[in-house]
């Protein structure tokens, strides 16, 4: 456990705990980035502002944190090109299926004890957990 | 306003997802490598964002509007289907072969990485994908996405 950094951990989801409750307690809406995003692609009129608004605003904030010292390092991605795109596709087609991801149904949804969302929750955890071992351990090393 | 709220949410999401470490897909998946070396800090910023939405969502339900809107679009539906159970499993492979969920996806964007940009280019593609795919089935009313329903 020799990356586990439990103090920025505790503060980073508690913001994002925050934001969850700030959308909905200020605009009515579930702070599910999959949902949000989804919904520009095919877009209903009164529906495209705070969706922008709100996308914008995850994209600024690691450049604000820039402009203090504070900017992200590109992600470290997979090597392979169909990997990156097979990922991208299955988690796009995946969480439009079962309407919410990591956010939607992982906070806002476990927040209000839905069913739905823990069950979800649980199913996208395990098989996530199962991915990496088979790749990691068992085909990669 | 509304608009304003939103961009500031995001904001506010965003700087969580970065001083958490989870927008690097390396963090997740050391989370998500359990027989590697393990590291727990992912749980840690679930139970962190629980402990403060979980009372935020019961004083938002105690209201009868939000504050800057007309009306509250509460998730209505609690039953389990199988796009339920299939979607989250296909969102579960995606995630562990990438280590990228939507938000931290979208928000690599900004470091304009051409990995990030096909990433998310295949999820927009994914997602437009189950869109059409839906729309040519002949009946099924029963799985519009989460918080598409107003309460």
């Amino acid at each position: 456990m020799a990356n586990f950094t439990p103090l920025s951990a505790a503060v980073g989801g508690a913001l994002i705990g925050l934001s969850s409750v700030l959308l909905m307690l200020l605009t009515g809406r579930i702070a599910g980035i999959s949902g949000i995003f989804g919904g520009l692609l095919n877009p209903r009129s009164g529906e495209i502002g705070w969706r922008i608004a709100f996308i914008a605003g995850l994209i600024l904030a690691p450049l604000l944190a820039g402009l203090i010292g504070h900017g992200m390092q590109p992600p470290q991605m997979p090597a392979s090109w169909a990997v990156i795109v097979g990922a991208g596709l299955l988690v796009g087609f995946g969480t439009r299926l079962a309407g919410g991801c990591t956010s939607g149904h992982g906070i806002c949804g476990i927040s209000r004890l839905s069913a739905r969302s823990i069950v979800a929750t649980v199913i996208f955890m395990a098989v996530a957990v199962a991915t990496v071992a088979l790749t990691h351990h068992v085909f990669g090393g | 306003m509304p608009i304003i709220a939103s961009l500031l949410c995001g904001l506010i999401f965003g700087a969580g997802l970065l001083i958490s470490g989870m927008v690097q897909p390396t963090k997740v998946l050391g989370f998500l490598d359990i027989f590697g070396a393990w590291d727990p800090s992912l749980a840690v910023v679930m139970i962190a964002a629980l402990a403060v939405s979980a009372p935020g969502f019961m004083l938002a339900k105690g209201r009868s509007r939000p504050l800057l809107a007309v009306r509250s679009f509460w998730p209505t539906r609690d039953d389990i289907d199988r796009p339920l159970v299939i979607g989250s499993a296909m969102f579960g492979a995606g995630w562990g072969l990438v280590g990228f969920c939507p938000g931290p996806a979208l928000e690599s964007l900004a470091t304009l990485s051409p990995g990030v940009i096909v990433f998310v280019a295949a999820m927009a593609a994914g997602m437009v994908l189950r869109d059409l795919w839906q729309k040519s089935r002949p009946a099924a009313p029963r799985d519009e996405a989460l918080g598409q329903r107003p309460s």
